[in-house]
Formats: C-alpha cells, structure tokens, sequence
C-alpha cells in the first residue's frame, strides 16, 4: 500500500517525502560546512596552526656562537673575545625536584654568594605574576637554561661541576663576550661599534620563521660600526639541539643538532699603530682649540689610501669607551653617553660648511669653464656686489696674484670674482634650476650631497649649496614663508614689534624671491659657505680624487672575510664610485699649486723644519664660518706626496678655530708618523706602518683561530708592545 | 530531468530471485557496508595513533587498540542480528526494548557502577576496564518506540493524529530528561535532533514541527541566559564563543584541537607523528577528538577522505529512509540518518571550533564500545529495512 504512492503533493506521503528531502539537504550542507572549515583550517591557515604547534611541542637549546674577531691590516684583534665562567640554571630540571628546586637554588645563592631571591627572580619567565621587568626577568624561549650568573670564580665553577648531585639543573660553563684588547691604545669606538639586545621589531619582521638561524630575544647583534654592517658574518650559527616535547614537558625525542660555527673574522685596513697616532692627534687638537679658549665640540680625522679609498684610520672626537656596552650599559652611563653626543661618529655623520676647502672644487670648475689657471686675478680685501659687501679672510688684500697664489693664502675675493663672472654667464637672476651651475655640479662629482657609500651604517648625505637646491627649498618652505609674511608674527608684535617687522620682512623676501640664486649665494657657494654642508670623510674623500687624478672610491673600512682558520670567505674590493670629469690640466695644476699652501701659504707655519721636499704636502686649509657660532670650524685638508699621492689625511675640529692653527700641527705629525720622519730626517722604515706602505696581502691566522701579526710590527698589547 | 519527480528516488532495486534467505548477502547495502568498514579501519588506526602517547614510559603500545577491535569485532554481529530481525517481531518487543533501556540509563545513579567521565554522569563501569553509555542505546531504542507509535494503525489519508505526535513526544521527553540531569548535553542535542527528525517525516501537521523547532532553539537559547546548565556545559559552550577565555579548561582543549588539525595542513606528518597528537596535547584524542589524530598525522587529503566515507555512510541511509516500503521503516532510517549525520557534524563540528564541546563520539571512529556498538546495530537496523523493501518489491 506504501508503495502504490499518490502524488498530489498535499498528501501525507508527499509530504512527507518532502520533508525528508529537506532533511537531505540539510544534512548535506552541514557536512559541506565541516569540508569548508577543513579546508579553511589546514590549507588556508594551516602554516600558522603549524607554528603554532611547532611552538608547543617543538623545543631547542641554544648555545651561540663564538663571534668572529675584528682586526686590523696586520692581524691585530681590535675586537676579540673574553671568556669567564657563567652559571645557567635548568629550569624544567628544577621542577621535577620535590619542592621544584627550592633547596638548590638556596646551595646555589650560598657558592655564589646572593640571596635566594635573587636567582628566582631571574628565573621568572617575563610577563608571568610576580615577574620583576626586563632585564632582571627571563625573556628566553622557555627550554632555555637561564643564566642567573657571570664571571663567576672559576673555583666557584668547579665547586658546582664537582657537586653535580647537590645542583640538579644547575650548570657552569663558558662565556664568551666582546673585548676591546686596545692595540697601541687605539681605541675606534665608532668604527667598530657595539653589541646590544635584538630589537622587538627585528624579531617582528622574522615572522613565524623556524630557521634555527634566525635571531632570538637572547640574541645580541651588532647596533652600529663594522659589528652592524658584518653582524651576519660575525654572528655564525648558534649550536642549536631540537627535541620535541609532550604536553607534561618530557623529551619525545631529539628531532635535529646542529653544531656551532663560529663567526668569521672581519680583516680591516685599519692600522692599529696609525689609529694610536691619529686618535692622540686629534684629541691634541681638541686641547689646542680649548687652550685658544674655544669650544671645540667636535673633532674628526681620516687617512684613506687615494691608490684604494681603504680607510687606514678614522678617528672621532667625543668617543667612549667601547667596552661600557660589554654586559648590557647602566642607565647612568647611557644617559652620560647621550648627552656627551659621543655615539655620533662626527667623521661620517656630523655635517659641517666646508670653507676654504671648498675652493680646491671651485678651482676645478672654474678650469671646466676656460678660466685661466695660470692667469692673473685681482685679490682686493673686499668685494662690493650690488649693495652687499663680501670681505676675505681677516680683510687683508693682496693686490693681483695667480690662482696658485690665491688658494695658497685663501684668498676669497679671487673665488668670489670666478664666481661672479660664472653666475653672470648662466644669465644671472634670469637663470632657472636648469641654467649652468658649474661649481655646484663640480662639487657633486667630486661625491658631495651623497653619501660615500663607506662600508659602515648611517653615514650623513649633506648636501651641495646650488641654485637648484635653493629653488627646491623655496617649494618645499614658501607656504610657510608666505603664511607667517600674510600674518606678520602676531604673538611676537604683541611683545616685541620690531622684530616681528623684522621676521615679516625676510619672510615677505623670501615669499616672493626665495628662489632666486643671487650672486651672493653663488659667492657663497664658492668659498664652501652658504648651504653646503659636508661629512669630514667626504672631504677626505675630495682631496683623495684630487690626489689620483679624478677618481672617487667608495671608501671601505673592510678589506676581507676570513673564516677562523684563515680561509678567504670574502674578499672586499676597492669599488669605484664616481669619476671627477674635468680636464687633466686642472688636476696637474692643482698637483703644483697645493703643496705652496704647506710650503708658503696659510699652513707655511704648521710644516716649518718638515722635510717638504722630500715629502711634497699637498694642503688645503679652511676655518668656515657657521652661523649662529663665532668660533669658525677647523678644517685642515692634504694629501702626500704631492708628487706620488698615497695618503690623504683630513681633520676636523667643530667651533675649533682657523685650519692652520688648530688643526695644522696635528696633520703634522700624522705625516710624519706615516713617512717615519724625525726632524728633517725621513727613515720609510719608522713608518708607523709595518714595511711603509699599507698592505696588500691579508693576515695569516693559525689553526686554531688565532691571527699572526708579523715579526716586528708588534702586537700593540702587553708589555712587549 | 524536467519531468523528474520526487518519487523517483523512491525506486528500489529489482528483485528478480524472492526466496527468502538466500538473497540476504546479495541484497545487502554493499556500499553501505564498504564504506563502513572503511571507517572503522580507518578510525582504529587513529585510535592506535592516539593512544600511543599513553605509553611513553613503555608497555605494550598496541593493547589499547588491541581492545577497541575487540569492541569493533564484538559490534558487528550484534549489527547482523539486527539486520535479520522481523519487522513485526521488532515492533512487539519495541516497549520492553524501551524500558530495559529506560531503567539502564538510570544505572549510572547507582553509586559504585556509575562512572562520572568528562563531568558527566552517564557511564556504567564494567569488569576489565571497559565503560558503557546506555544512553547511546537509548537513541535507538527512541527511534524504534517513536516510528512504532508513529506508523501506527495508518491508512493512507491520515497524518499521525495529535494524540500519537503527544504519545511519542512523551517517550522522548523521559530520557531527555535524564541525559540532562547527567549532564550529558551530547546525547540530548542527538535525541532532540532525532526527535525532530522522525515526527516530521512521519507526516505530522505542520505546527507540530514549527513548534518543535521554536522549542529548541528557544529553550536552548534560554537556558544559557538563566544558567541553567551546569558550569561544565557553561565552560564548554562558552569556551566555543571565545576560545581565548580559559587556555588549561576546554577552550585549551578547543584551542589545541584546532592547532592539531590546522597543523596538519595538506598532506598531515604521517600516522604516528602528529607533535599535537603524539605529545598528548589534544586530551581525549582516542575518543572525543579522535577527528584531530586524522587530522593532524593524515592531513587534508586523508581527512576528507573521512569525511567523504561518512559522507557517503549518511547518504546511503538517506536512501534507505527515501526507499523505505512502509512508513515505519522511513521513520526508523530517517531517525538513525539524522542520528549519524547530527553526531557526525556535532563532533567534527566541535573539533574545529565551529560547535560548542559535548562529550560525544564520532561514530564508527572513536574508541569507546558503547558507540561503536550502537552504530553497528545502526546499520544492521538500515540494512534490515532496505531488504524489507528489497523483498516487497514488485
């Protein structure tokens, strides 16, 4: 009877077929919905999910990696490693003690000599109740043994190592950490920079990564210097030993070892002896700026090969002890570094006017434009342009002389004339951004307004003062510029209305005609005054180019990578960064015309008794005024010989007073330390250089890591230097 | 197929040999049955995965598997036995069936027989470690007594009257009763599901299932808002909400579920090396969360081949119910269809977070002998329908 169905949908069986279709897809689409969540959880999210049981079941410990050594050409450590003895605490070993370890950590607060508390709280996990703030909290992953002591007596050590039944869990085993051996007593704080803790948002950017390479919150990397810039080669890979781990914490079983490789080393073209001198000479300089009663803030120097662009030494003044970074730097000692500005590496960060330096660039371009550098330029003691007027040096005249002459005693009005007559040529005010700029363009391709290139982090741009950057600032201020003129200062007039006027004025001005290139501004641009600012390594790196005849190097602080049995991993190469376009008469003239400053112009007082003709220095001196400041900066230019250019050597002293003065004697006696010079006596094997020439071929490092420095080049530790 | 009507899924296989007996083999749902036995193969791999972390410190790693086939050897007869009961023998002996069923839901009461499992109390404890549900035989025995007043006395005009639809809803509501004050909230949302189920195919007025309907949702609705469920059925049900809530109680259990599962990604870590699995971070993972052992250690792949095999289990009883020579017979497949299917998607549901927790099995899969049990009698039950239709087919 069921099956001789009607099927008039209003019956009870169609009905309650129906109903039972409804049922169907019902059914159907639930099992649809688990298939959808399925493939959403394992194949749309499932990496995550698997990170996530990675963390939960996958455990490693890791033991770092020895870091590599920094050293100088001859295989001297600069950087090294210390090891003590430190003592790590287990603390999943712990909790499977009766009273989770209580009785051990109390042992062990008596051999070390703290209290119990102290231990526990740097056992507790951050983040969890109880836990003090980093750093006393343990911010390691959580298999970790935590190290709750360092530099502890080795008789200590083995008191714990004896008693392995009294310390379950406890371990006493090497550190390695970072020192500073110092050579000579250099001390190339900002060349070689510091370790610090990894960065919340370095680990952020490694996402969910596996690596057993990657960094960890224990981790510390190089922050700033050759220690940031090599930090991956320095680093090696941590030993690192997974195991997986059930929900109670029990070992499962040991998924994958990897051994240690230790860090490479980083071979420099730093010269440890040099640095010695060179870091002497400009704190000597300093001295000199204060004895003259001036403030002398800031100093710099740099030695570069000009065959190579390698850096044979940079120093920076203020400096700091690099080994305050050594276990983690106080509060106290961070905020005297900070305020003392001695993390800056003034050498490659700090931007300065560049003055009278300037003009051995202002020479060059004005050979570019059928100047004749070997004519006759009239050097009056002042010049008057429009209703301005522009004054040398000190107002002293001297009638009309040669170019050579004019760069010898630094006379400005010679260089405001070239400039004068070049601004007229590209059309005067009529120019635009497009228009000739013969000295800004000069400048450029000598390597200023960009940065160096210099293997080392956060090197400075500055920038080169020139009719375009003047029309590029205009854009980027003049609604301001307009604004304020429209408004006229209101809350300065209230209290002072002639200055208000003042400020409306100069706004009104520079509203209007900011963008215009007056010839005051290309005046300016001349004699290195005006926008241009500079890092004192451009300028090393200037006066470098001049010295080869035109090429400019990306200078580089690293000469290899060598991994620890001496292997070649790298090799650095000097690389070419631009070349200065300018005929070779400009550069054969300046060749001849820079060593007159050393022999008889503005530095004649800084090298009396030096054997000049045998060691011909090219120099070029400059005290650039800085608004704002009334003491000039320093600035002491050269290379040498003059007639073999090697070496150049720039230095820098900040609100230090006139190039010669202060600056001078301190370049001095670099030379002299370079070329092994003892009076008027020159002796190539005093060099302070190791056989009187940098070196061309790479330290040799003994099996067992350790560099060997040449017979008779000295280590520059220890009593036997 | 635009003069397909619905009564063609109602067409039963030709039955050209009639004697009776030795057409059985023949007769039965061999897809039915394949993909049944896959499932079970299947699951007690899981199982021996899953039980694997309860011997980290040694013993013999394959006895807890070794004891559910022993349940899966012992279910599938008692599913040939109900494949081969006479429809009207079974329909007799239905109210004894309920009320031995009825009296052994209330054994767990007892002190010292009943065992409290997962905070519910709806275990009997029996010699050699193993554990009955009695409720899970109580679905069944619902479903016989439900579709037997149901189809009683009908002709073809009459729809269950008021007083059969009252009649039923009463055998329901006793042991729904019950599993609720075991706190066994599983079982009630199947019964109440099943309930449903049967009274609307059975062909009851249309109040009747709005009705139902609105008294479902609503009451489960409104038993949350007055706390009427005890922390435990709280915990797990809030703990769905907002897993985040509580990491060592069931939104941990949720939470590493899911982690287990989405581990597993496409092609899974291979049985036996589910990390989630094997370092017993998926509690209950032999029985309850069993899906997250497929779903960790056989992947994607291996998991909707799961899914698929249970998905063709439900369809094959669907067609049975459809097939059904009378309405008794519909109304007992479609009760045992809704039955698996609402288990099935409660219990994976459950384990990938798109269903709140309740302690209930996967059928087929899950150790555990009661389940095991009733579902092969389950599909004795539909088999012994389908050859009922078979037989009275023209």
């Amino acid at each position: 009877m069921w099956a001789a169905m009607p099927t008039e949908g209003v019956s009870v069986h169609g009905r309650s077929n129906w109903r039972l279709l409804i049922l169907g897809v019902l059914i159907a689409s639930l099992l649809a919905t688990l298939a959808a969540r399925l493939f959403y959880l394992q194949v749309i999210s499932g990496s995550t999910y698997r990170a996530q049981a990675h963390e939960n079941s996958v455990r490693e410990v890791v033991n770092p990696a020895v870091r590599g050594l920094i050293l100088d050409q001859l295989g001297r450590p600069l950087v090294s490693n210390q090891t003590s003895m430190g003592v790590t605490v287990d603390r999943h070993a712990l909790r499977l003690q009766k009273d989770h370890g209580a009785a051990v950590i109390s042992r062990l607060a008596g051999v070390l000599g703290v209290t119990p508390a102290s231990i526990t709280d740097k056992l507790a996990p951050c983040g969890t109740p109880g836990a003090k703030r980093p750093p006393i909290c343990w911010n390691g992953p959580t298999y970790q043994p935590v190290p709750v002591a360092t530099k502890v007596p080795v008789q200590t050590a083995i008191t714990i190592m004896e008693m392995r039944s009294e310390f379950p869990g406890i371990t006493a085993q090497m550190d390695a950490s970072r020192t500073y051996p110092s050579p000579f007593g250099a001390n190339a704080a900002h060349l070689l920079g510091y370790l610090g803790p990894v960065t919340q948002s370095q680990l952020n950017t490694q996402g969910t990564s596996l690596d057993p390479n990657r960094l960890r919150s224990t981790d510390l990397i190089g922050r700033t210097g050759l220690e940031k810039q090599y930090d991956t080669a320095l680093r090696g890979k941590p030993a690192v030993t997974t195991f997986s781990v059930d929900t109670a914490g029990h070992v499962l079983s040991t998924l994958d070892q990897q051994p240690a490789t230790p860090g490479n080393y980083v071979v420099t073209s730093i010269d440890a002896k040099l640095q010695a001198v060179v870091e002497k000479q400009l704190a000597a300089a300093i001295d000199r700026a204060h004895t003259q009663g001036f403030p002398g803030v800031a100093g710099a120097a740099v030695v570069v090969d000009v065959r190579t662009g390698r850096i044979l030494s940079m120093a920076s003044y203020p400096t700091y002890d690099p080994s305050i970074w050594v276990g983690g730097v106080s509060k106290t000692q961070y905020d005297q570094l900070m305020k003392s500005n001695a993390l800056n590496f003034n050498a490659m960060q700090g931007l300065y006017a560049p003055g009278s330096t300037f003009k051995a660039i202002s020479t060059a371009a004005a050979g570019t434009q059928g100047f004749n550098l070997y004519g006759t330029y009239p050097c009056p003691n002042q010049l008057k342009i429009g209703s301005q007027t522009f004054r040398n040096f000190e107002s002293s005249g001297f009638g009309p002389i040669s170019l050579k002459r004019a760069l010898e005693v630094s006379c400005n009005t010679v260089f405001y004339g070239i400039s004068d007559k070049m601004w007229n040529a590209a059309g005067g005010v009529k120019a635009n951004a497009n228009s000739p700029d013969p000295i800004a363009k000069t400048a450029k391709m000598f390597g200023l307004g960009s940065p160096t290139g210099i293997d080392l982090p956060g090197e400075s741009t500055g920038r080169v003062s020139s009719r375009a950057f003047k029309e590029a600032n205009w854009q980027a201020h003049k609604n301001a510029w307009c604004a304020n003129a429209l408004s006229g200062y209101p809350t300065l007039r209230k209290t002072n209305p002639t200055l208000a006027d003042y400020y409306t004025s100069l706004d009104k001005e520079n509203c209007a005609n900011g963008f215009l290139w007056r010839p005051g501004d290309a005046l300016n641009q001349a004699i290195g005054q005006g926008d241009t600012a500079v890092t004192p390594l451009q300028m090393a790196m200037v006066y470098a180019a001049v010295a080869n005849g035109g090429t400019v190097y990306e200078p580089t602080v690293a000469k290899a990578i060598v991994d620890p049995t001496g292997k070649v991993v790298q090799e650095i190469t000097p690389k070419v960064k631009s070349h200065v376009n300018v005929p070779k008469s400009v550069f054969t003239f300046l060749h001849n015309a820079l060593p007159g400053v050393a022999e008889n112009g503005s530095a004649k007082g800084d090298f009396v008794g030096f054997p000049l003709s045998k060691i011909p220095i090219a120099a070029k001196t400059g005290s650039a005024q800085v608004s704002g400041n009334k003491v000039s900066t320093s600035w002491f230019a050269t290379y040498a010989p003059a007639n073999n250019p090697k070496y150049a050597v720039l230095m820098m002293v900040s609100q230090g007073g006139t190039g010669a003065g202060t600056s001078g004697p301190s370049v001095r006696k670099i030379y002299e330390a370079l070329f092994g010079v003892n009076g008027t006596s020159v002796d190539p094997t005093k060099s302070v250089l190791f056989g009187d020439a940098p070196q061309t071929q790479l330290p040799k490092i003994r099996s067992d890591g350790t560099p060997v420095v040449p017979k008779g080049a000295g280590s520059g530790v220890g009593g036997g230097g | 197929m635009s003069n397909w009507q619905l009564t063609d899924l109602m067409q039963r296989p030709s039955a050209p040999q009639r004697e009776q007996g030795s057409t059985y083999w023949r007769d039965l749902d061999w897809v039915l049955l394949i993909a049944a036995a896959c499932v079970t193969l299947y699951g007690a791999l899981l199982v021996w995965s899953g039980s694997l972390a309860n011997y980290t410190s040694g013993g013999d790693t394959t006895s807890f598997v070794k004891k559910h086939l022993i349940t899966v050897l012992a279910s599938i007869p008692m599913g040939y036995v109900a494949s081969r009961l006479n429809h009207r023998w079974l329909r007799a002996y239905t109210p004894y069936l309920y009320a031995i069923c009825l009296a052994f839901m209330l054994a767990p009461f007892i002190p010292h027989l009943g065992a409290r499992i997962a905070g519910a109390r709806a275990w009997v404890s029996l010699p050699g470690g193993f554990t009955l549900q009695p409720s899970e035989f109580m679905t069944i025995a619902l479903i016989l007594a439900m579709s037997a007043v149901l189809s009683e006395k009908r002709d073809i005009e009459s729809e269950p009257n008021n007083r059969d639809v009252r009649l039923a809803l009463l055998l329901a509501v006793i042991p729904l009763l019950i599993d609720l004050a075991q706190n066994d909230t599983g079982t009630s949302l199947i019964m109440a599901t099943v309930v449903v189920a049967v009274i609307a195919v059975s062909g009851a007025k249309r109040s009747w299932v709005v009705g139902l309907l609105a008294l479902g949702i609503g009451g489960g609705l409104l038993a949350a808002r007055l706390h009427l469920l005890k922390t435990h059925q709280i915990a797990r049900l809030t703990s769905f909400v907002n897993p985040g809530s509580d990491t060592t109680g069931s939104a941990y259990n949720a939470l590493q579920a899911r982690i287990a599962i989405g581990g597993g990604q496409v092609t899974g870590y291979g049985l036996f090396h589910g990390p989630q699995t094997q370092g017993h971070f998926v509690p209950v993972n032999v029985s309850d969360f069993v899906f997250t052992v497929s779903g960790e250690e056989m992947g994607f792949l291996g998991s909707i081949l799961l899914l698929i095999l249970l998905a063709v289990i439900v369809w094959r009883a669907l067609l049975i119910a459809f097939r059904a020579d009378d309405l008794y017979g519909r109304l007992v497949a479609t009760g045992i269809t809704a039955w698996f299917a609402f288990q099935i998607f409660e219990n994976i549901g459950m384990t990938m977070g798109i269903m709140p927790i309740t302690g209930i099995p996967l059928p087929l899969v899950s150790a555990g002998g009661t389940s095991m049990m009733a579902t092969w009698i389950g599909i004795g039950l539909l088999m012994n329908i389908r050859l009922h239709a078979v037989r009275s087919a023209p």
